[in-house]
C-alpha cells in the first residue's frame, strides 16, 4: 500500500503542433513522482514544468480520469492504455513502472484517427458509425411500459457486456489492420441480444459496416488483439455475432 | 420586493402539471421546421433535450466540448435511477418519490417542480428500456431494483454500477439518430463562450472552435444550456477535468440569476486524497452502502495505529468497532442520505478515529455482505467498482475494507428557473444539474439521471413550445446583427487578456489554491468567520490571477492551458458569490452546514422562519456586490419539519 516515490524517470512523447505539420519523438526528465498517481497526473506534472521552462504542453484527451468517458487515447511502451489489463490510460498508476524508466507515448495510430496535436486524434469517424444506424428508432414518448417487455436475465447480461464499450478506440489502435469491428460488433451485438433491437437488425448491421468500410478502416483477421487492449474487456465474440447478423442480413436481401 | 415569477400552475400538486400542459402553447409542424433551437452541453439533459426537439420537428444545433457527447459526464453515475414504478410492491408510490426528495432536500425545493419530476419518472424507464437500455433484470425477465440512500423503498433501476452510462448511451443513440435525419446538427470541440441577447432575448451564442481556436456566431429563436454542476470550483472533486460552470456563468452575467450557489453535495464514498499530486477524486457508488457497513475503531488507540500502519482493519475485532451510522440513526443506518453520512464521517475523524495515514477516512467494510451473500453475488452486483477501487488504491475490497473519505460531488445550485425551466432571461432554458430546481438543499442518491432525463424528455419539449409560440412570426436570427458582433469582441478580448498576462504561473496553481480556499472555509462545514476570510482570499486570488497568469502555446490552436484559464477565470468569480450565499444563510439545511446553527447532537437546524426561500443572485457589474432576491418557498402539501432518520 506504502508508494514509493519515482526520482527520476524518462518521457519519450510524440510532439505534432497541427494535423499537417511533421511530427517527431521528444524526451523529457520527469522527476519526484510518486508511484500512487495516476499516469495522467505524472503528465500533468511533466506539463507544468513545461509551461515553466516556456515550452508548449503536451495536448493530450482526457476527462472523467475515472476508466468510462473514453476520452483518454495513449499508446504507451506498445501498449494502448499501458501495461496493465482492463485500464484505461487515467486508470493506470505510476506504480507499475520503475525507476529510471524511460516511458514511450504515442497517439492512437490509425488512417482513420488522424493526429490533430500531439497525442489527441481525431476519433470522429466513430460517430459517422454511430450515427449510420446504432439505435433503436423510437422517438420519445408513447413507449410500452418497461416490464411489458420480459428479457432473459443471461440476455439482458451479455447485452451489458457489449454495451460497457467505451468508444475510446483501442481496439482500431492495436488491430494491425485498423479495424473498427470490435467497436462496431459491440453495438449491433447488444441489440442483438434485445427484443427492442431484432426488428432494424438487419438494416442496422448493414448500415453500420458499410459506414465502417467507408471511413477508411480496415478488415478484421481474428488476431484478437483488439479484445487484449479493450479496458473493458470486450469479447471478440462479438464480432462473431456481428459477422452472423451481417450474412443474415445480406442473405435477405 | 421579489421579481421572480415561478410561475406555479394552479390546482392541487396532482393536478399542476396536467392543467399546465393544458393551458400552454402548442407549436405546429409546419412552424416547429422554421424555429431554431440551440441547446449546449450534450450530457444526459442536452442529449436528451437536443433529441427530443429534433424528433418534434425543431432544428437543433448543438455543442460539446468533449470529442462526442457519449463522453459528457453523466457517463460517471454508477448506482442507479430512481422511478415511481412500484415494481416492488413495497408501497412507492409518485406522491412518496415527491416527499422523499422534498425531504431529503432538506425542504428547499419547489414543490410543484419535484411532484412533475416524480410524475414523469415512470416514462422515462419506459423510454430507456424501449431504447434498448439493458437494465438489470430478474429471472422472470422484469426489471430489477435496488435500494438507496434516504429512502425506505427500492425503487433505483441500474444498469450494473454503469447506470449514467448506460443512460448516456441511451440518449445518445437518441441523438446520432436525429442527426442521421438531419434534425440536429452537432458540433463536437466546441466550447460556449457566450450567450448573445437581442431586444431582451437570448437569441444565440458565441462558440470557441477548440481545434483551430476559431470564434463562431450561432443565431436561434431560443437557447438550452444543459451544461453540469460547478463542482469543479473546489479544484479536487467527482467530476470530470473539463467540467465548468461558465455558460452558467457568462448567462448570469447576462441576467440569468444564479439560485442557491451555496448547495453542494459532498458525497461520503470516494477514495480519499492520496497526497499533493491529485488531479481528482474517485467516486464510490452509494449503492455501495446497501451491503457495505460504515466503520471506525472504538478504540483511540487503534485509531492511532491504524494511522501508523501498525495493524490492518481486520485485526480490529467485530466488539471493536463503531459502526457509527447504525448507532446514531438506526432506522436508516448505512442508507442515510448523503449530507448526513459525510457529516458523521467528518466528525469521527475531526475527533480523532480517522483510519488511514492523514486520519482522514473511514471503513466501507464488506466483510459481513460477503458472510451473508456469499462472494458471487458481490462480485455480481459491485464488481466493476471493486475492481475500480482496486487498480485506484493497490488494495483488494474482497479482503480488507475500502477506505472512504466525503468529496465535492454534485452541485444543487445553479441557473434560477420557473416552472418551465426558463432562466430569468426570456428564451434561455436551463435544464439538470446546471439549473437549481429539483433536490433542494440536498440530492438524494440516483436522482440526477432522474432529474436529467425528465428535463430533456419530457418536460423541455412541452414547456419550450409556450414561448416558441409566440416566435413563429420571428425570422432566423442574423449573426450580423451588431449584438453578435459586440459578444464576439468580447470573447476575443477576454481570451486576449488572459493571453496576453505572461505571468509565472501555470492556470493549474490557481486553481489548486482557490480549491483549497473552498474546501477549508466553504466546504463541509462553514462559519462566518471562516466565510468572510474566503470571500477575501478568493479577491486577493483573483487580483494575483490577472497580473501572473502564464498561457503558454497559441490562441488559433489547439490550447487546453487557454481553454483551463478561460474556465477558471470564471470560478474566481463564482467561488465569491457561493461563499456570500453561504455567508448570507445563516441556518444549516441539507448540504449546507453552518456551525452557528446546530442542534446540542451536532445535526444541522433548520431555521424555516427566516430561510424558506430560494436565494437568487443578480449580477449588477464586475466589482458591484450582486442583489439578492427571494423566492419564497410554499408548501402547501407536504407540512415543514425537522428532518429526522433516526
Amino acid at each position: 500500500m506504502a508508494d514509493q516515490i519515482l526520482n527520476k524517470i524518462y518521457v519519450k512523447v510524440w510532439r505534432q503542433n497541427s494535423p499537417k505539420a511533421k511530427g517527431r519523438f521528444e524526451t523529457y526528465t520527469v522527476e519526484n513522482v510518486s508511484q500512487g498517481s495516476s499516469f495522467l497526473e505524472m503528465i500533468d506534472i511533466l506539463n507544468d514544468k513545461l509551461i515553466l521552462d516556456g515550452k508548449d504542453p503536451i495536448a493530450f484527451d482526457h476527462d472523467c480520469r475515472e476508466g468510462i468517458c473514453g476520452m483518454c487515447s495513449m499508446y504507451i511502451n506498445g501498449h494502448a492504455h499501458g501495461p496493465d489489463t482492463e485500464v484505461t490510460t487515467c486508470q493506470l498508476h505510476m506504480r507499475k513502472f520503475h525507476e529510471g524508466q524511460t516511458i514511450v507515448i504515442e497517439p492512437w495510430r490509425s488512417a482513420a484517427f488522424p493526429v490533430i496535436k500531439d497525442l489527441m486524434v481525431d476519433r470522429s469517424a466513430f460517430e459517422k458509425i454511430q450515427q449510420a444506424g446504432g439505435y433503436v428508432s423510437v422517438n420519445t414518448g408513447g413507449v410500452p411500459d418497461g416490464n411489458t417487455i420480459l428479457i432473459r436475465q443471461e440476455d439482458a447480461e451479455e447485452a451489458m457486456d457489449a454495451a460497457a464499450c467505451i468508444g475510446c478506440g483501442a481496439c482500431v489502435a492495436t488491430c494491425k489492420n485498423s479495424s473498427a469491428m470490435l467497436f462496431v460488433a459491440a453495438k449491433v451485438s447488444q441489440f442483438a441480444k434485445l427484443p427492442q433491437g431484432k426488428i432494424e437488425a438487419k438494416k442496422r448491421a448493414k448500415a453500420m459496416v458499410a459506414k465502417m468500410d467507408e471511413l477508411g478502416f480496415g478488415n478484421c483477421t481474428n488476431t484478437g488483439a483488439c479484445e487484449m487492449a479493450c479496458p473493458k474487456s470486450i469479447s471478440i465474440a462479438h464480432i462473431a455475432r456481428l459477422n452472423r447478423e451481417y450474412l443474415t442480413a445480406r442473405f435477405s436481401d | 420586493m421579489s421579481q421572480l415569477n415561478s410561475k406555479i400552475p394552479a390546482g392541487s400538486i396532482a393536478e399542476k402539471w396536467s392543467n399546465h400542459k393544458a393551458k400552454i402553447k402548442v407549436v405546429s409542424p409546419a412552424n416547429k421546421r422554421k424555429l431554431d433551437v440551440i441547446v449546449v452541453g450534450t450530457g444526459l439533459a442536452g442529449a436528451s433535450a437536443a433529441a427530443s426537439l429534433g424528433e418534434l420537428g425543431y432544428n437543433v444545433t448543438a455543442f460539446c466540448y468533449q470529442d462526442s457527447p457519449r463522453r459528457a459526464h453523466s457517463i460517471a453515475a454508477q448506482g442507479g435511477i430512481n422511478a415511481a414504478k412500484n415494481y416492488q410492491n413495497d408501497n412507492d408510490s409518485v406522491y412518496r418519490l415527491f416527499y422523499d426528495t422534498i425531504k431529503g432536500g432538506d425542504y428547499r425545493a419547489r414543490e410543484a417542480n419535484v411532484h412533475r419530476l416524480a410524475e414523469v419518472s415512470p416514462n422515462i424507464i419506459d423510454q430507456c428500456v424501449a431504447q434498448g437500455v439493458p437494465f438489470a433484470r430478474e429471472y422472470g425477465g422484469l426489471l430489477s431494483n435496488r435500494s438507496f440512500g434516504g429512502v425506505l423503498v427500492s425503487r433505483t433501476f441500474y444498469a450494473r454500477g454503469q447506470t449514467g452510462q448506460q443512460l448516456l448511451l441511451g440518449a445518445y443513440s437518441a441523438l446520432n439518430r436525429q442527426i442521421h435525419e438531419g434534425t440536429v446538427k452537432m458540433y463536437t470541440r466546441h466550447e460556449m463562450m457566450d450567450v448573445v441577447i437581442v431586444d431582451g432575448k437570448a437569441r444565440g451564442v458565441i462558440v470557441r472552435d477548440m481545434v483551430t481556436g476559431e470564434i463562431k456566431r450561432f443565431g436561434a429563436h431560443a437557447v438550452v444550456l444543459a451544461t453540469g454542476g460547478y463542482g469543479n470550483v473546489f479544484f479536487l472533486s467527482t467530476n470530470a477535468m473539463g467540467c465548468n460552470a461558465s455558460a452558467s456563468w457568462v448567462a448570469y452575467k447576462k441576467g440569468a440569476f444564479f439560485a442557491n450557489p451555496c448547495f453542494v453535495q459532498i458525497h461520503p464514498t470516494c477514495i480519499p486524497v492520496h497526497g499533493s499530486q491529485q488531479s481528482k477524486l474517485t467516486l464510490m457508488s452509494e449503492s455501495l452502502r446497501n451491503d457495505g457497513r460504515v466503520w471506525v475503531p472504538k478504540k483511540k488507540e487503534d485509531a492511532v495505529k491504524l494511522q501508523k500502519g501498525e495493524i490492518g482493519p481486520n485485526d480490529i475485532a467485530d466488539e471493536d468497532r463503531d459502526f457509527y451510522l447504525e448507532r446514531r440513526y438506526p432506522s436508516y443506518g448505512n442508507l442515510v442520505p448523503r449530507d448526513v453520512a459525510s457529516r458523521a464521517a467528518k466528525e469521527r475523524c475531526d475527533a480523532g478515529f480517522g483510519v488511514n495515514r492523514e486520519g482522514m477516512a473511514v471503513f466501507l467494510d464488506f466483510k459481513y455482505a460477503i458472510q451473508r451473500l456469499g462472494r458471487d453475488t458481490i462480485a455480481k452486483r459491485y464488481g466493476n467498482l471493486f475492481q475500480m477501487y482496486e487498480k485506484i488504491t493497490d488494495t483488494d475490497p474482497y479482503k480488507e475494507p475500502m477506505q472512504i473519505y466525503p468529496a465535492i460531488h454534485y452541485t444543487m445550485g445553479g441557473t434560477w428557473v420557473d416552472y418551465n425551466l426558463m432562466t430569468t432571461v426570456p428564451g434561455l432554458y436551463s435544464l439538470g444539474e446546471a439549473n437549481f430546481s429539483d433536490h433542494g438543499a440536498n440530492r438524494l442518491g440516483a436522482s440526477a439521471l432522474m432529474q436529467g432525463l425528465a428535463d430533456g424528455y419530457f418536460v423541455l419539449p412541452y414547456t419550450i413550445g409556450d414561448y416558441l409560440g409566440n416566435e413563429i412570426m420571428t425570422p432566423r436570427i442574423q449573426t450580423t446583427l451588431p449584438e453578435f458582433e459586440e459578444a464576439e469582441k468580447g470573447v476575443v478580448a477576454k481570451l486576449e487578456k488572459l493571453f496576453n498576462i505572461k505571468g509565472k504561473t501555470p492556470v493549474d496553481h490557481f486553481h489548486k489554491r482557490l480549491g483549497t480556499i473552498m474546501w477549508d472555509h466553504v466546504g463541509m462545514s462553514r462559519n462566518e468567520a471562516g466565510l468572510k476570510q474566503a470571500i477575501e482570499e478568493i479577491r486577493q486570488l483573483r487580483e494575483q490571477f490577472y497580473s501572473d497568469l502564464l498561457v503558454p502555446g497559441e490562441l488559433k490552436n489547439v490550447n487546453p492551458e487557454l481553454e483551463k484559464a478561460s474556465r477558471v477565470a470564471d470560478f474566481l468569480e463564482l467561488g465569491e458569490l457561493l461563499a456570500r450565499d453561504a455567508l448570507n444563510r445563516k441556518e444549516s439545511c441539507g448540504g449546507h452546514f453552518r456551525e452557528e446553527s446546530a442542534t446540542e447532537e451536532g445535526e444541522a437546524k433548520r431555521d424555516d422562519e427566516n430561510f424558506a426561500y430560494v436565494s437568487a443572485w443578480e449580477y449588477k457589474g464586475i466589482n458591484e456586490e450582486p442583489v439578492l432576491h427571494k423566492e419564497e418557498l410554499v408548501f402547501e402539501t407536504i407540512a415543514l419539519t425537522q428532518r429526522s432518520y433516526k
